[in-house]
């Protein structure tokens, strides 16, 4: 069963519709919810494990699509700028996900997209600014 | 078989030398036993590249037209204030130097974006940096207000002096309390959700040398990408802590005070850091060659990472407040294995000093020496060790009361 990491975005008008609801009762998808973040008259955004069948997700995410979302895979959200990483180590011990990880004999630092769900907490334990964010 | 310092220059200039770093040297002791490795190398690289709080640099910017007497007025580079309390153009600026008043610092925790390390760090880039000055005026140098561009090349001297750099050891900190909390040493999550260290352990230049038997004042380096010298001991320079049997200290110990022409150096080498709650910094790279006398410095330079002890300290409270003692003892090569365990509990690891990093400073060092670009040199002075009497003290507080001293019993 296909899994996807998405960021839905919502424009302000649809901030009161139960689109995740929809998602799951009517096209059978499953989603985990990783963040949401909903301010009043402004653009909100929750970034999603979706996994379903891909007939279920293809329908679904034209569904979502077609309502005016903006749908956009999370990884693309998430920088790591290997040129100013210093490869110290610091991020890794804060990362819930091992992401950001260690080779741990020749001490390497490196991320992994696929594995990465955007919580942030790398962004301030970076001294080196190495870990943007574009929400 | 004892050498010489100048008998392994020969060697050098020569393109004879045999070289290792202090992370290869290893392997060839434990291949060759250390009586036969002693014999046959002549230098181990040593390397770090970490956040060293205590440097600064001081710069000649020229004089203007007309002059302009800095020296006791107020002078801000990129807006970071910088010290002027020397003659007319001599300026000096510190890694830990911020703005005054500024916003972004001011909603804890702040991310201290800029400061004296970044400073330092766009300067050795090449990049233009806004010097803004009032001066008092003087007949001699009349002008009071100068506003100007300026970059390091165009300077008369800029020069990289840092005060301690180089720590011959150091704590790894954990957070004991129920809240986050913002350190030098990184994010501390509560009840020791993680620990944090900061050492280059077997690359670590003084961990190589731990009696300081070669490294002394006058010895060259490798420094923020260029050459320099260790001038002196490092402030809080601590010989006399508890050691292991080979002599490494199993705490914070030895320092070194580092200088070097700024001009040679590049910001891969010297980078701004902020320290998201507690501020900025520099990280510097800093590699030392140890020339192998005899067999006693080169067991030295085959120290381990499973080796070298530090102590978990909490920084929650203990560290704040001075409290002595160790949550306990793991080596460099549990930290390095990402996670030690505290009091019983496993806890994820995460270094502040790149290894990585320390490792290619010793492979760029090993291969000037290798080249013969880079000649050792004899230490002027040693540094004080063990016995030495030189301590690291607290402050002793006298407190002032109507501006008159008491006695304190």
């Amino acid at each position: 069963m296909p899994t996807k990491r998405l960021t839905f975005n919502f424009p302000p008008h649809l901030i009161d519709q139960p689109v995740t609801y929809q998602l799951i009762t009517e096209h059978k998808l499953k989603v985990n919810i990783l963040r949401a973040r909903i301010t009043p008259r402004e653009w909100g955004r929750l970034v999603v494990e979706i996994s379903g069948t891909k007939k279920n997700l293809d329908a679904g995410l034209q569904f979502a699509t077609e309502l005016g979302l903006d749908i956009k895979p999370l990884a693309q959200d998430v920088l790591w700028n290997a040129d100013n990483c210093i490869e110290c180590s610091a991020c890794v011990s804060v990362c819930p996900t091992g992401a950001l990880s260690v080779e741990r004999k020749e001490m390497h630092v490196s991320f992994d997209h696929d594995k990465c769900i955007a919580c942030e907490l790398c962004i301030p334990a970076c001294p080196y600014e190495a870990m943007q964010i574009s929400f | 078989m004892a050498k010489t310092i100048q008998e392994i220059n020969e060697k050098i200039k020569k393109g004879k030398a045999v070289v290792y770093t202090a992370e290869e040297i290893i392997d060839v002791v434990k291949s060759k036993g250390a009586k036969k490795a002693a014999a046959e190398v002549d230098v181990v690289t040593t390397g770090t590249f970490a956040p060293m709080c205590s440097s600064g640099a001081y710069f000649n910017v020229g004089h203007s037209n007309p002059r302009t007497k800095l020296g006791g007025g107020t002078v801000t580079l990129n807006d970071i204030p910088v010290y002027t309390g020397f003659a007319a153009v001599d300026i000096l600026v510190g890694a830990t130097a911020i703005p005054d008043d500024d916003p972004r610092n001011k909603i804890r925790p702040g991310p201290f974006p800029y400061g004296g390390g970044h400073l330092i760090e766009d300067l050795v880039a090449g990049k233009d940096v806004k010097l803004v000055a009032r001066a008092y005026g003087t007949d001699c140098y009349p002008r009071r207000k100068l506003d100007t561009w300026v970059k390091l090349e165009d300077m008369n001297e800029a020069v990289l002096f840092n005060m301690r750099n180089g720590y011959q050891n150091y704590n790894v900190a954990v957070n004991l309390s129920d809240r986050i909390i913002y350190t030098y040493m990184g994010i501390l999550h509560p009840k020791v959700r993680n620990a944090t260290y900061c050492s280059a352990g077997q690359l670590s230049p003084l961990l190589n040398d731990p009696l300081y038997r070669t490294i002394g004042v006058g010895t060259r380096i490798f420094l923020g990408g260029g050459v320099g010298y260790v001038v002196d001991r490092g402030t809080q320079h601590n010989p006399d802590v508890p050691r292991t049997d080979q002599g490494v200290p199993r705490m914070g110990a030895g320092t070194l005070a580092v200088m070097g022409d700024l001009k040679q150096m590049s910001e891969r080498w010297l980078r701004g850091a902020s320290f998201t709650g507690y501020g900025v910094t520099l990280a510097v790279g800093i590699g030392i060659p140890i020339p192998i006398l005899d067999e006693e410095i080169l067991r030295h330079t085959a120290v381990t990472d499973a080796d070298i002890v530090a102590q978990v300290v909490d920084y929650s409270e203990a560290y704040p407040n001075c409290i002595p003692g160790s949550l306990g003892e793991v080596t460099y090569a549990q930290l390095k294995s990402g996670s030690i365990k505290v009091n019983g509990k496993k806890v994820p690891t995460a270094g502040l000093s790149s290894y990585a990093r320390a490792r290619e400073v010793a492979s760029i060092l090993k291969g000037s020496v290798e080249s013969g670009s880079f000649l050792l040199s004899e230490a002027v002075a040693p540094l004080p060790s063990v016995g030495s009497g030189v301590k690291f003290r607290p402050l002793q507080e006298r407190p002032v009361f109507n501006n008159t001293r008491v006695a304190v019993d």
